[in-house]
């Protein structure tokens, strides 16, 4: 056999893999969300399907598969049947980028599927590729929640899109690279970036959370006003592989923000004096980081409330947009005129930034007169008669 | 891996559409969702028009992506660069700051 089609199928067999693999993280991502949330509701969560629940994801699956397929009378059917393909193909291809381990280090195979010198942009174009399968989902239903709903979320991915786009600069200039393995490299060198960018690393975190529709940014689904936004004309499987695709896209977005702010697969050096190479367990170091994060995007939605449509948009350009600016200037700065100055003085910086930011967070909802309604403010409250007696 | 993802996609579709019962919809069961309304007649969709809004926060998109891509050559190259590049980024960044300022003044980005 020829060199390229060894190659060639190494690649595809590589492919096959990670979308299995990721299809399976889903879908127990999915049973891990609800019993996660059972336990922060003081309830146990789906545990009836198989041992502790484990085959509650293959009897979703299945009963999925063997739904009826509708297509809505008003629907285009093209593209109504187009939008779930080409919104679980980006979430899928996009996770393919993200390298394991160095180079060779997957029996003699490099642990990603494909390496490109642009690879940050390669994954911001196909993350925001998902935006138009959402929003054509939400058009070809030729109904109305599903336009508001396909509306809304266009909106708010390109708007939070753009924040991510511009807090990662900061980062890129620090390493000179947009390379997953260029960023693993220099972080395993001089620590991890979140300490230098934890700046950056907040609005990376904040609008990762709005990309993939979560809460507290999960309004182009959100059940309580507009029914089910994009997804309310979908039913059997191509409703799950929107689902799927919202769930691989929170995987990939995980792994990016390990990838670059918490040393990629690599482990933290000060354990290697514990365990000789224990920073060096590739695939283990990512997953655990990934699957704290996949934890914390859990743990978010079970705590914060949705936003409010305008409360979003104004998050996103009015406060996201300048700061994420600021910090690349802040970083330029710091680049242009530090003098070989040591990096703990832009460490400082950015937390400095970032405690800016918390502190402005609460300022400026004061200033843009959002009312607030307080617990203890029973101003607002119609007067109940008070208990009498019995303390 | 984009083949790959879109077989995986489409490969459910046609399973999906095989494996499924394959009952013939009444006029109601395949009506769009509108709270047990009939839609046709309810105004959806046809003529329907939604805010400008939209469209104006995907104009100040394309302008402030376009920023960020011509951000990323700068940020790659920025250290062999320095200090001169933070000047040059600094008035790029200002420039497009009289148009961000601008916006803001108009309330465009104001959601009644």
């Amino acid at each position: 056999m020829p060199d390229w089609l060894i190659a060639l199928l190494i690649t595809l067999l590589k492919a096959v893999l990670v979308t299995l693999a990721l299809l399976t993280t889903f879908a127990y991502m999915t049973l891990v969300e609800r019993r996660l949330l059972g336990r922060m509701q003081l309830r146990p969560g789906p545990n009836r399907v198989g041992p502790m629940g484990l085959l509650q994801p293959a009897a979703d699956a299945i009963k999925s598969i063997f739904k009826e397929d509708l297509n809505v009378t008003l629907a285009d059917r093209l593209v109504y049947t187009l939008a779930p393909i080409v919104a679980i193909g980006m979430a899928l291809t996009a996770f393919g980028g993200i390298p394991a381990g160095p180079a060779g280090s997957l029996f003699g195979a490099d642990p990603w599927v494909y390496n490109l010198d642009a690879g940050i942009l390669a994954l911001l174009a196909l993350t925001s590729m998902g935006v138009y399968g959402i929003f054509l989902g939400g058009w070809a239903s030729g109904s109305k929640y599903p336009i508001l709903g396909g509306l809304r979320s266009s909106a708010q991915m390109i708007s939070y899109e753009l924040g991510m786009g511009l807090s990662i600069l900061g980062l890129l200039m620090l390493v000179g690279t947009t390379s997953f393995q260029g960023i693993v490299g220099w972080q395993a060198g001089n620590g991890w970036l979140i300490l230098f960018q934890s700046l950056g690393f907040a609005l990376f975190l904040i609008s990762s959370f709005a990309e993939t529709n979560r809460t507290p940014f999960d309004l182009p689904e959100a059940e309580q006003e507009i029914v089910a936004g994009y997804l309310t004309e979908y039913s059997a499987i191509k409703w799950a592989l929107f689902q799927m695709a919202e769930y691989v896209n929170m995987i990939t977005a995980s792994a990016i923000m390990s990838t670059l702010f918490f040393g990629g697969w690599k482990g933290p050096q000060f354990l290697n004096g514990l365990i000789p190479g224990i920073s060096d367990w590739p695939i283990v170091w990512l997953v655990a980081k990934i699957a704290f994060f996949l934890f914390l995007f859990i743990w978010v939605r079970a705590t914060l409330p949705r936003l409010r449509y305008d409360q979003l948009m104004r998050f996103g350009w009015k406060l996201l947009l300048p700061l994420a600016l600021a910090n690349t200037m802040l970083t330029a700065a710091f680049l242009a005129f530090r003098g070989q100055g040591g990096l703990w003085f832009l460490a400082i910086l950015s937390l400095a930034g970032l405690v800016a930011l918390l502190i402005m967070s609460d300022r400026v909802r004061v200033l843009w007169n959002t009312p607030t309604i307080r617990r203890e403010d029973d101003s607002m409250r119609p007067a109940l008669p008070r208990p009498t007696g019995g303390d | 891996m984009l083949l790959v993802a879109l077989g995986i996609g489409v490969l459910a579709v046609i399973v999906s559409a095989i494996l499924g019962p394959k009952k013939r919809g009444s006029r109601t069961k395949l009506m769009a969702y509108e709270s047990g309304n009939d839609p046709e007649h309810g105004g959806v969709g046809t003529g329907q028009r939604f805010p400008v809004h939209f469209y104006l926060v995907a104009m100040l998109f394309i302008v402030f992506d376009i920023e960020t891509a011509f951000f990323y050559p700068l940020a790659v190259a920025y250290q062999k660069l320095v200090p001169f590049a933070f000047f040059e980024a600094l008035t790029f960044v200002l420039l497009l700051l009289v148009g961000y300022v601008y916006v803001l003044k108009k309330k465009v980005l104001e959601w009644a």
